[in-house]
């Protein structure tokens, strides 16, 4: 990212400008020729926020995607399967206990756990072969939806927000302004601020550990140059081990988040397992900012979209991705391929 | 020189290089109307075909292009679709009940530039990048024709999508549809034959293993892949035809994400070394599919639990045979082969 302005300043300044322009449609009361043109601001603003929330939750899903594709070249097919299971585990545990917060933990230890055995019963016996491990991955999603099926059936499932944040939450952004001139201001779910925050603490957390920290720096440099990385005599199946139990167990997670915010059914698996593919190629293999920018992106376009395009809206998500592949098949912060 | 002249006493024609198992196989094809039920013809023989011919262009892809593409069967569904729009269907509203010398190969030609276009994005990329972006392609696709009810009329799609009435035939009777999709099935595999020993299939393979050098030699890589999409587009889109007029009618869930893997798993069960595999594999899925409900209700099972079965099956031949059946099959004759090898000093 160092020095992007000097080397292109005419994609610098568009950037600023476009960024200039939404603050401005945000923050900044809408002249009524504005409000004519397309409509009330406050639809307009829960686009932005749902596409922002929605972005938060693509993050959380596709973020252990792209660190397991980055680090092991391994297609994980499966991630969408893993992000349904947490959500069902995180919905019987909720319902066991009536702990909300407790159903965090559980899912993430065990989906975690499923996701040791796999990296170390199933995809360290053909390692080196990228193909035959997307190829098992399609088979262990194709079982597990099934099995999944046969378990919970057909039926929708929703997790219950806890009281603490149930209900609206108000935020300090200027939907309307009142004919005596009073203002008001936005409400939004207070669970999907939450959920926003969350995925910011996490984003922020796995950059600091993959900045800051000595596992970080080996995680890093297995993306960058794995044999190298091995030769130098570290471990490295302990790491993929570790990297994969953790992004299995973001997905899963990521199951509660959006059981709690949508719904649960047959069908999400491959929802979300489409929706991380989407933001890693936008976003750049193996990128975590990558992710983090192609998340709010499609987020974005698919809230705005379903708000002003009802028809469309999947069709500028693959839009979106058709550009950025014509133009940029790395993605928009992927290292060259 | 005289000597071997005088003993060849003629050169053995492409009949006679033809083994022995393929007569007796297109045998048993071209008779088993005498005594297999129309069931069998229909249902089992006729989706297989079908089946097979679409898993065939990933085969072409996959096996001669080193591309693996998820797209085909999206491709085929869009065929299937074009037909429905463009010829007779349910829908009086949308069809346009067009001559069937007129839709037939506008659904190809539309299915074919759609599958170029998919394919000049897909080569941007390699191996499992291919596969991912197809999938986002193939979803994409599906999501968009269920919101779609200008084209694709939505979430239910086409119904009473029948095939012309040619020569006085209903196409739709069993031994009818039999030998229908059996020739369009022969007809591609002779025509992927055809193609791979053909210059520019030479080429792609030669693209396949080193691209690098294919594109010293002068070779364009990229328009002989491109090229390969569209090839493989046009047999997708014969197989989707002939499904669309299967099922009679065409929906979303036609080309959606479980039957966009469905084809992979068809083309890597069977190989995808050869182009005879996706038929092999067609015909297993066929039969899992068909008849695995029965099995497993009849061992206590919920019958709708067949999508484990394959997918376990699936796994088993990934696990153990990447190349799939055909390459079990291989493993087998190189054993025998080895066991007679004389020189090893192995008793049979």
């Amino acid at each position: 990212m160092q020095g992007f302005a000097a080397r292109h300043p005419f994609w610098a300044l568009v950037i600023i400008v476009v960024a200039a322009a939404l603050i401005w449609l945000v923050f900044a009361p809408w002249p009524d020729a504005l409000e004519d043109l397309i409509g009330r601001k406050k639809v307009f603003l829960n686009a932005v926020i749902g596409g922002i929330t929605l972005g938060a939750l693509y993050f959380l899903v596709a973020a252990g995607f792209t660190l397991i594709f980055g680090l092991m070249r391994n297609v994980n097919l499966a991630h969408g399967s893993l992000y349904l299971v947490g959500g069902y585990l995180g919905f019987e545990v909720a319902e066991a206990t009536g702990l909300w917060l407790l159903a965090f933990p559980v899912v993430f230890v065990i989906v975690g756990a499923f996701g040791l055995l796999l990296q170390n019963q199933v995809f360290r016996r053909m390692e080196g072969e990228e193909l035959r491990q997307t190829m098992v991955t399609i088979g262990i999603s194709v079982v597990m939806a099934d099995l999944m099926l046969w378990i919970w059936g057909a039926q929708s499932y929703t997790l219950i927000t806890p009281e603490w944040i149930a209900g609206p939450a108000t935020l300090p952004i200027i939907s309307a302004v009142k004919s005596n001139g009073e203002l008001v201001y936005l409400k939004f779910p207070a669970v999907r601020v939450a959920i926003f925050f969350a995925a910011l603490v996490i984003g922020v957390a796995m950059w600091l550990v993959l900045n800051r920290t000595r596992l970080g720096m080996l995680v890093r440099a297995g993306v960058d140059d794995r044999d190298m990385l091995q030769a130098s005599g570290v471990r490295i199946q302990y790491v993929f081990l570790a990297v994969f139990a953790f992004g299995a167990g973001l997905a899963g997670m990521g199951g509660i988040v959006g059981g709690t915010f949508q719904s649960l059914t047959p069908g999400e698996d491959t929802r979300y397992l489409l929706a991380s593919l989407v933001v890693v190629i936008v976003g750049g293999m193996g990128s975590i900012p990558g992710a983090a920018i192609g998340a709010l992106i499609i987020g974005l376009s698919e809230q705005i979209g379903v708000v002003y395009a009802p028809t469309y809206s999947v069709v500028f998500t693959f839009l979106i991705m058709a550009v950025v592949l014509a133009f940029r098949p790395q993605g928009l912060l992927g290292a060259r391929l | 020189m005289s000597l071997a002249e005088r003993r060849v006493e003629r050169e053995p024609t492409a009949i006679d290089r033809i083994p022995a198992p393929v007569w007796a196989l297109a045998a048993i094809l071209l008779t088993m109307p005498a005594y297999a039920n129309d069931f069998i013809l229909f249902q089992v023989m006729g989706w297989t075909f079908i089946l097979g011919t679409i898993a065939l262009s990933l085969m072409f892809l996959a096996g001669y292009g080193g591309m693996v593409s998820l797209i085909q069967m999206t491709v085929a569904g869009l065929a299937g679709y074009m037909v429905a729009l463009f010829g007779n269907s349910g829908i009086e509203s949308l069809s346009l009940f067009l001559p069937w010398y007129v839709y037939i190969p506008l659904a190809i030609v539309i299915a074919a530039i759609f599958g170029t276009i998919v394919g000049a994005l897909a080569v941007r990329t390699e191996g499992i990048y291919t596969i991912m972006i197809t999938l986002a392609i193939a979803s994409a696709f599906f999501y968009f024709s269920r919101q779609n009810y200008s084209i694709f009329n939505g979430y239910t799609g086409f119904n009473l999508v029948i095939p012309p009435d040619l020569f006085g035939v209903d196409w739709r009777q069993p031994v009818a549809f039999y030998y229908l999709s059996g020739g369009v099935a022969l007809l591609a595999y002779l025509a992927v034959v055809y193609v791979s020993r053909s210059p520019f299939g030479l080429a792609l393979q030669g693209v396949r293993d080193n691209p690098r050098r294919m594109a010293a030699l002068g070779f364009n890589v990229t328009a002989h892949r491109i090229a390969a999409y569209t090839f493989a587009a046009v047999i997708a889109a014969f197989g989707g035809i002939l499904l669309v007029w299967q099922n009679s009618q065409i929906s979303p869930g036609t080309s959606g994400i479980p039957a966009v893997i469905d084809i992979l798993v068809i083309a890597v069960v069977g190989g995808i070394g050869r182009p005879i595999g996706p038929f092999i594999g067609a015909l297993i899925y066929v039969l899992l599919r068909t008849f695995s409900p029965d099995v497993l209700t009849a061992l206590d099972l919920s019958g709708e639990r067949f999508k484990t079965v394959i997918g376990l099956g699936f796994l088993i031949i990934v696990f153990w045979s990447p190349d799939g059946v055909l390459g079990l099959w291989d493993k087998w004759r190189a054993a025998r082969d080895k066991a007679e090898d004389p020189l090893r000093r192995r008793a049979k």
